[in-house]
């Protein structure tokens, strides 16, 4: 099955960038396709390559671009949302790129399911 | 239609609200500190109970352990992150975020 | 029996995606309504199905009469008339939530459909996308 990813939070400051990762890994675990993976409103974040977090801390934007570079994984994060955060090209994890909300469209309309993880 | 809930029932009214409009059949995930509602001995278990004589409630494994609990409500099933994506797989997705 | 033929609009029409938006939190106290809107008006553009059913604090996203000068934050609710015009099938709002906030339909910048959790239940089952803002 082909799965779209959404995420609405931020990194660390709610559970949803780790339940989104959580999910996205056990998908692929089981073979499924992710087909995209959108980052809106504060799930821009979880996109900076600026992260350093402590070292006996998980590193929530090193590990997404772990997995969505490993995996060719579809990741945008949205222009809009990201002019509104100061998240540009300039501060972006390898992996990513910057979108418009058309791509979301696409997202739904080509996968499967589309799973929002937010608060 | 899977619909997953997130937040504990002590501090907002998400799952009573998502059980408004959860059709029969249509399973309830509950994760992240919505967890909290599976507990039993709460004020929120009579409305989990009500709700186990219409729908399939699941818990995610993960959430439960991370935050110490155990002595879930009968009848509520736990499954872990696999689960809940077969869960996906079987049924879209609501998310009562 | 003869297969039922449908012409192409028809055809068109069942092969676009059916997105509904459900608004369940209130304007101005966190991003979600603003920026779940400026999803709305996107996606409205793609000539798919759009609908949005406002419930729970998501009624209040049209309540009359916001003026957020002294918060400072953009006032956005005038943007909810316009909903209709980019093509979006339907505002619903939830009886329930309505009377529950001591709100009536009057209290409402722009008109919309007033359901019940009974409709609501079998309209979210046949989606095949539910974006929650």
């Amino acid at each position: 099955m082909k799965f779209g990813v959404m995420i609405l939070e931020g990194p660390y400051q709610h559970q949803a960038s780790d339940s989104a990762y959580n999910f996205v890994e056990a998908a692929l675990k089981k073979g499924h396709e992710i087909a995209g993976i959108f980052l809106y409103t504060d799930g821009v974040e979880n996109a900076t390559s600026f992260m350093t977090p402590p070292q006996d801390d998980r590193h929530i934007s090193k590990r997404w671009a772990e997995l969505i570079q490993k995996n060719n994984i579809d990741t945008i994060v949205c222009i809009a949302a990201g002019k509104r955060r100061g998240i540009t090209e300039a501060n972006l994890i390898k992996g990513a790129r910057i979108s418009g909300l058309g791509q979301l469209t696409e997202l739904g309309i080509n996968a499967d399911r589309l799973i929002t993880f937010g608060d | 239609m899977l619909f997953t809930v997130n937040k504990s029932p002590f501090i907002t009214q998400n799952l009573k609200s998502c059980l408004k409009y959860v059709a029969k059949c249509c399973p309830i995930l509950l994760y992240e500190d919505g967890v909290y509602a599976a507990v039993a001995g709460t004020t929120v278990e009579p409305m989990i109970k009500d709700a186990l004589k219409r729908v399939d409630i699941y818990v995610l494994q993960e959430d439960v352990k991370a935050r110490g609990l155990d002595n879930l409500i009968d009848g509520i099933k736990v499954v872990d992150y696999a689960g809940f994506v077969d869960l996906v797989v079987e049924h879209n997705v609501c998310p009562w975020i | 029996m003869a297969e039922e033929i449908k012409t192409d609009e028809e055809q068109a029409e069942e092969d676009k995606t059916k997105f509904l938006f459900i608004m369940k939190k209130s304007p101005h106290g966190s991003t979600y309504p603003q920026e779940g809107l400026e999803v709305i008006l996107i996606m409205a553009a793609y000539d798919q199905i759009i609908n949005v059913l406002f419930t729970d604090d998501g009624v209040f996203c049209l309540k009359k009469g916001q003026d957020t000068a002294g918060i400072m934050v953009k006032n956005f609710s005038a943007t909810f008339k316009a909903l209709e015009s980019y093509g979006v099938e339907h505002l619903y709002v939830d009886r329930q939530s309505l009377k529950d906030r001591g709100l009536t339909e009057a209290d409402l910048l722009t008109p919309v459909e007033l359901v019940d959790e009974d409709e609501m239940r079998e309209f979210i089952r046949e989606q095949d996308v539910i974006l929650p803002f």
